[in-house]
């Protein structure tokens, strides 16, 4: 399953799936966490990624589905490269977290599940992620931002632009803008995305 | 398990232990509600209604997970109770559209009953309801996401059930739904199923949706009339202006030996039964060569006196006679006994879906040795050899299927290629294309060419077995494999066989004796112990099929009558051997046979008539009257009605009436027709003799059940719409002559198609097609 | 990285090794790590359970059962594989601590699993992360990468033969975004890559549970906790508790206190001080409103009901729980039909759908208290809502319409004023944010 041709997942994701499948007593026990990890390589999960974790894992597509709907960390439709997620359950919102999400909103341009029209950004709110004593926090993909005001998104937002190569007048056109393939396959901006998901520790 | 005794609302209940309580209280008479709770299938616990308090434990508890154990205490209704089965209620209201007066479950929805039960009827809900389109997922099925209260029973009793696992819950939380495996479609067996199961209006059927009320139907349960299984099927009828139609068929009556079951053929295929193809008037061959409709009598009367010269000048061996494999025993037996005493020929046979007479040989003098279709719901190791269930025995297969999940049944298969029922299966033996007859030698281990021989043992070790095998098995092989089950120690008693054959009566006609050298029961007509009755019977065996066509084409054929059969397409006869033969045909369309007729007679299907039919395992059930059209007569009274047109004394045909008794014999007239046939099912229901008309089909049955060795019926049972055993292998003769095995030819009908009458059903047209494109598309992918 | 704290009354014991580097293996060694395992592995099954039994140790995850029970419910002889499972799902709001262990002191979680799995003869273990915390995954991925290079994980660990010694082996595994896969055979289930429906009890994961062999399920906490347990013995770490609540207890503080964060102190500690002494007092000088003390699912208390001891019994008293012991500090500017409305929006986003009264109570609630905090409700909405939340109560499928229905009646009990204050229209008295997003 591994060989290249078959695949639609880098070579080391695919590798890694043929080690997950193979750790657990039954192998569907790779199922959440294979689905997961094909999002962030692939940015979602399309019909092609539901099709080959099924194949990988021995089970019909309903069944996937059914699990996969059931997550929801697990998405069907594109966001953005950084896809920010702002907690506002009780500990975020009693110290702020709405204000925060009221600015990313401004600052983007988008509301709930929206995506920036340059593909960089997507916006959600989202339940408690396990931040509440250093709140209100959010998630950037895997990364956590605690103890935030308002006053820190433009800077958080900067930092990912940057780190994303747009300089700050937002000039260059990058290959991200052209956002995910419909079909799903790899495209060099998502990969550098997984890679540069390394959280810090 | 060892009996407990557990106190429910203060009667003392004594069950096995372990016996979940809902089913307990069932049993006694209890009824605890429940939407989730579907006996058979897995727990879910989900819907909640079915709580009830326990004495000593602090929260309601679900009676369809609890089991009960020795001294336990419940309380199956108060008012806390109550309380708590009208809240959920209520909540699932609160979503809930409230349509009932345009939901096709109206009138019979549980949820509606609930509601009416529990009071639930006020609204607290303020909210907007979520409105969303209804699907259609396939011809058959339509899907009513806001009517689902999500009792996840469609889902198991696909995928439990069926073994399809088509359907699934996506998303969570109040988003859940139940969704199809093709995304917006259901690619499945199209079996409708889940809509038996759904106790709301959220899955409905494609055939009866929006088509009437529930209360204004009459709900008639009878026999299918597809395959060789014969459901119980419950036709829904409504009146119309010619007649009564039918709009609907399921499985409401779970009383039958199908229980749950119902396949697509049997829910969706009633629909022939409107066909604007359908004969309502006969029809005569004109001087011009065309056929053009004519009055019964005229038909009639033409028809008689063409037979009676034909049989006067040129003898009775000159008349073929062809029966069907839909139509009943008594009209099957009637058949036979018209061309053999009044016809005086015995060149009768009909088109043999499996050598019935084989068997009836290879068991001769043995009793007991033939396996219901029940006894394979129960028996704890069956052998199927050949065939595929799943797609031409569907309730077979389900049956097994049930066996094994929840008795946990030992199925072995033997075949020549995969079938999906191995999936169940603890061991499957592949067979090389030519394998079937090495079986018997290779079971009694006398052959090597089949090398598996822990397959060989694992059968041999079972106690007990049911071998179910079909069409592969013809003759002398049929022989062997029987001798190999009759002779297998060390308790013999522990083979019974089960022979597969098609469609819905073919069994009956073999058994009733629409074999040219056989009289009902397999008696031979060389020695006709007490058909000695017959008035001429002919002492020497007629033509075979193949030899009336054969004697047709050289102008030896002076007539022949074909009655429900369309040999003409399904054997491939080339239409000019008839150019010269006097053609009668009965049946419900014109058919490929019936368009060469010179007379032809409307006939009645099997749903609007009354009779019994045998099912391929020698179930006999019996057959009501439900729908009706106008025109159309049953072929009993056709056949009658021929006799008395040809000068016959009916009542040496149907013993009918007490002597000195004459009936009217206009009683069945017009719309009117099948009013003796209910006249009659009444009568014997109620014990009541004599038979008062000659239409009568039961007069007959008391025949049968005289004459027929095997044919002694459980009668209360059978009119109490139960099947009933009957037992070939009580045949008592030795010495029969084997039939040809190149007569025998299989239907290989799928879950879609029946022979010639389900080319007239558009439902099950738009399924085949529907499935064809399905194939065509996965194939695609 | 989230900020550490502390404070002269902690005990530190769970959090001993926090901020010392200790998820670095070496570092965990020099901290005296591993040697709980060692010494349980000498001792043998039926004295760790004694010693889990004596050391009043008790559920960290919510429910409180006492630690050493549930593992002696285990069968000795089992025909299938027995399975230790330590539940990271941490997902109840107001709770944070297991993101502490998991980021500081991985090794404690593996100890006690390898603990654990030695006393109920369990030769594999698995550790569930929540999907979110995917960069703690890989801090535990690594730990235990290292704990397999030093011999504590594999075929004859610590030293004992390879072919005959003992083995016990660890799996760690990534949840993806659901709370009710916190409740322990939902856990099991999504372990087994299935949607996280709950399973019909009996029978109990103790004797039927992952893969259908025997399993225990215990909270990252209390399986961090266990080779201290060990380590300074059962009767010293029940000591430093309370009255059958044994030892200390990782406190995760949030909302309008000053010094939020997440506290190590005895089982029992005053909740009253914890509030204004260890997490500084409600912020700005606020007066206090309301506190949570338990995690989002526990009925909140009045200030007046907060001078009791932060142990499991003494909570229930109270007629709300310890749970997760997230206490969640609520000031006089706050809308309690606002906060109410936001706890249960949760509920109805992860009501796992199984069983009527939860998935159709929590949905119902969350949109009758959008209108009502909205200014369209009516008097009748108030007994509505407590109407549907008694309806919920102890009628559900799993715990989880229990955590949804209690604090739901608490809010409307103890609030019921301010329910009052927002009907006819009248705009929400503390209108920060009417319009709250629905999601
Ligand atoms: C809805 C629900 C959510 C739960 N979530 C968690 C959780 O996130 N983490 C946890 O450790 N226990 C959670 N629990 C409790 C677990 O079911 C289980 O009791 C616990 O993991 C057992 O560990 P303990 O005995 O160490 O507390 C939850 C329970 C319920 C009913
Ligand atoms: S569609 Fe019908 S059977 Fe299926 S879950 Fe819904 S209510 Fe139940
Ligand atoms: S029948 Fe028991 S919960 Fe549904």
């Amino acid at each position: 399953m591994s060989d290249e041709t078959m695949t639609l997942f880098s070579p080391r994701l695919a590798a890694r799936f043929d080690a997950l499948i193979l750790k657990y007593p039954l192998r569907r026990s790779a199922l959440v966490p294979m689905l997961l990890y094909a999002q962030d390589e692939v940015g979602y999960l399309s019909d092609a990624v539901i099709s080959e974790v099924a194949e990988r894992i021995g089970i019909t597509e309903l069944e996937v589905r059914n699990v996969a709907t059931y997550y929801s960390m697990l998405r069907f439709k594109p966001a953005g490269k950084y896809n920010v997620q702002v907690c506002t359950n009780i500990s975020c919102m009693l110290r702020g977290a709405y204000e925060v999400y009221e600015r990313f909103q401004e600052e983007l341009g988008i509301a709930h599940k929206g995506i920036t029209a340059d593909g960089l950004f997507s916006l959600e709110e989202v339940e408690c992620i396990g931040a509440c004593c250093w709140a209100p926090a959010i998630q950037v993909n895997y990364e956590f931002h605690d103890e935030l005001t308002p006053e820190h998104v433009p800077g958080i937002l900067a930092g990912y632009r940057s780190k994303a190569g747009v300089p700050s007048d937002g000039s260059l056109s990058l290959g991200w803008k052209a956002g995910v393939p419909s079909d799903g396959s790899l495209s060099l901006g998502w990969k550098a995305q997984a890679e540069g998901n390394a959280p810090h520790a | 398990m060892a009996d407990v005794t557990f106190i429910v609302d203060g009667k003392k209940l004594t069950a096995p232990a372990g016996t979940l309580l809902i089913d307990a209280c069932r049993k006694a008479g209890i009824e605890i509600p429940a939407f989730c709770y579907y006996p058979g299938l897995s727990l879910q616990a989900a819907c909640r209604m079915c709580v009830v308090r326990q004495e000593k434990v602090p929260k309601l508890q679900t009676a369809c997970t609890t089991t009960v154990a020795e001294g336990q205490v419940f309380i199956t209704e108060s008012p806390e109770i109550a309380q708590a089965r009208k809240s959920t209620i209520e909540l699932l209201l609160g979503n809930h559209p409230l349509d009932c007066p345009v939901c096709d479950a109206g009138g019979e929805c549980e949820l509606q009953d609930m509601t009416f039960k529990y009071g639930a009827g006020e609204s607290l809900y303020a909210e907007a309801k979520e409105h969303r389109e209804e699907q259609q997922w396939s011809p058959a099925v339509y899907f009513d996401r806001p009517r689902c209260i999500l009792c996840y029973r469609c889902i198991r009793m696909c995928g439990e059930g069926m073994d399809v696992w088509a359907l699934g819950v996506q998303n969570r939380g109040v988003s859940s739904v139940i969704a199809p495996n093709g995304g917006d479609q259901l690619d499945c067996e199209q079996c409708g199923m889940c809509i038996d199961v759904c106790p709301v209006g959220a899955l409905t059927s494609g055939s009866y949706r929006y088509k009437t009320r529930p209360w204004e139907m009459n709900h008639v349960s009878t026999v299918c009339t597809f395959c060789a299984d014969g459901c119980k099927v419950t036709l829904g009828v409504r009146q119309v202006n010619d007649g009564s139609e039918i709009v609907r068929a399921d499985n409401r009556d779970k009383s039958g030996i199908n229980g749950d079951f119902l396949c697509a053929k049997g829910r969706f295929g009633f629909d022939f039964v409107e066909s604007p193809e359908r004969l309502t008037k006969p029809l005569v061959r004109n001087s011009q060569g065309k056929l053009e409709p004519a009055t019964w009598e005229h038909a009639l009367r033409f028809a008689a006196s063409k037979l009676k010269e034909i049989r006067d000048s040129k003898g009775g061996a000159s008349i073929g006679v062809i029966g069907s494999n839909r139509t009943t025993n008594e009209e099957n037996y009637l058949l036979q006994k018209f061309a053999r005493t009044v016809l005086q020929t015995n060149s009768i046979d009909h088109v043999r879906s499996t050598d019935y007479a084989a068997l009836a040989r290879a068991l001769a003098g043995h009793n007991c040795k033939t396996a219901s279709l029940r006894d394979i719901a129960t028996a704890p190791a069956i052998l199927l050899i050949g065939g595929n269930p799943t797609e031409e025995h569907p309730l077979l297969a389900w049956n097994l299927r049930t066996n094994v999940r929840l008795n946990r049944a030992r199925l072995y298969i033997a075949n020549t290629k995969p079938i999906k029922l191995e999936r169940q299966a603890k061991a499957a033996l592949r067979l090389p294309a030519d394998g079937y007859q090495a079986i018997p030698a290779y079971l009694g281990g006398s052959d090597d060419t089949i090398k598996d021989t822990a397959f060989r043992e694992a059968v041999l070790a079972e106690e007990s077995l049911v071998v179910v095998f079909g069409q592969e098995y013809r003759g002398q092989a049929v022989e062997s494999l029987v001798a190999w089950g009759l002779k297998r120690g060390p308790n013999s008693g522990s083979v019974r066989f089960a022979f597969l054959g098609d469609h819905a009566n073919s069994r009956g006609a073999a058994d009733m004796g629409l074999l040219p050298d056989l009289l009902p029961g397999y008696v031979p007509v060389t020695a006709p112990g007490a058909f000695q009755e017959y008035p001429g019977l002919p002492a020497t065996p007629g033509k075979t099929l193949p030899e009336m066509f054969e004697a047709a084409g050289k102008g030896e054929l002076g007539a022949l009558l074909v009655v429900g059969a369309n040999p003409v397409a399904s054997l491939g006869v080339d239409p000019a051997a008839l150019k010269n033969t006097f053609v009668i045909v009965q049946d419900l369309f014109l058919t490929e046979t019936a368009a060469l007729a010179d007379v032809v007679f409307p006939a009645a299907s099997l749903y609007e008539k009354s009779g019994t039919v045998t099912n391929t395992y020698g179930d006999v059930q019996l057959a009501k009257k439900a729908a009706d059209r106008a025109g159309v007569k049953p072929d009993f009274e056709i056949l009658v009605r021929l006799a008395g047109a040809m000068g016959v004394d009916v009542k040496t045909l149907v013993p009918f009436g007490k002597d000195g008794v004459t009936a009217d014999l206009g009683q069945s007239r017009g719309a009117q027709a099948g009013e003796a046939d209910r006249h009659a099912v009444w009568l014997a229901a109620n014990n009541l003799e004599p038979r008062l008309s000659p239409f009568d089909p039961l007069a007959v049955l008391d025949e049968i059940e005289r004459l027929v060795p095997g044919y002694t019926l459980d009668r209360i049972n059978l009119f109490g719409g139960n099947d009933v055993r009957t037992e070939p292998g009580f045949v008592p003769i030795t010495a029969l002559k084997e039939a040809a095995s190149a007569l025998v030819a299989p239907a290989h009908d799928g879950l879609f198609t029946s022979g010639t009458l389900g080319r007239y059903s558009p439902a099950l047209k738009e399924l085949e097609q529907h499935q064809a494109r399905e194939l065509a598309e996965s194939a695609a992918d | 990285m989230p900020r550490l704290v502390s404070h002269p009354d902690e005990v530190k014991i769970v959090s001993r090794r926090f901020g010392l580097g200790a998820a670095k293996i070496d570092r965990y060694l020099e901290l005296g790590g591993y040697k709980a395992a060692k010494k349980c592995l000498e001792q043998g099954p039926d004295w760790i359970i004694n010693e889990m039994k004596a050391s009043n140790l008790r559920g960290r995850g919510g429910a409180g059962f006492p630690a050493g029970m549930k593992w002696s419910f285990v069968p000795k002889k089992s025909a299938k594989p027995k399975y230790v499972l330590v539940n990271g799902d941490e997902s109840e709001p107001g709770t944070c601590k297991d993101h502490l262990i998991f980021l500081h002191d991985p090794h404690a979680v593996i100890e006690g699993t390898i603990i654990a799995g030695l006393a109920i003869g369990a030769k594999v273990g698995f550790i569930y992360l929540r999907g979110e915390y995917r960069y703690l995954l890989e801090i535990m991925e690594k730990a235990v990468a290292g704990a397999y290079a030093k011999g504590f994980l594999g075929k004859g660990i610590f030293g004992t033969d390879p072919k005959t010694g003992t083995e016990f082996q660890i799996i760690t595994h990534t949840g993806a975004g659901a709370y009710e896969v916190g409740e322990e055979s939902a856990l099991m289930e999504s372990l087994e890559g299935k949607r996280g429906i709950p399973r019909i009890k009996p029978p109990f994961p103790a004797v039927v549970g992952l893969y259908g062999g025997p399993t225990v399920i215990n909270n990252a906490e209390t399986i961090a906790t266990v080779p201290h347990v060990i380590e300074m013995g059962a009767a010293a770490y029940a000591a430093a508790g309370s009255a059958r609540n044994g030892g200390t207890r990782l406190f995760s503080i949030s909302g309008h206190v000053e010094r939020p964060g997440v506290y190590e102190l005895p089982m029992g500690y005053n909740l009253k001080k914890m509030i204004y002494e260890v997490a500084g007092g409600v912020r700005g000088g606020r007066k206090l409103k309301a506190i949570v003390p338990g995690g989002s699912s526990t009925p909140v208390l009045l200030p007046e009901e907060i001078d009791i001891g932060m142990d499991f019994d003494q909570v229930a008293k109270t007629g709300s729980m310890l749970g997760s012991a997230g206490v969640v500090v609520i000031d006089d500017q706050t809308c309690m039909v606002e906060f109410a409305l936001r706890t249960i929006s949760f509920y109805q986003h992860e009501s796992c759908g199984w069983c009527i009264p939860c998935r159709e109570g929590t949905d119902w609630l969350k949109k009758s208290l959008t209108r009502f905090h909205a200014g369209f409700g009516t008097a009748k909405d108030i007994d509505n809502i407590q109407h549907i939340a008694e309806n919920m109560l102890g009628r559900t499928f799993c715990p989880f319409g229990d955590a949804a229905a209690m604090p739901t009646l608490a809010f409307v009990k103890k609030f019921r004023k301010e329910f009052e204050d927002h009907l006819n229209r009248k705009a929400c008295p503390f209108a920060k944010h009417v319009e709250l997003a629905v999601i």
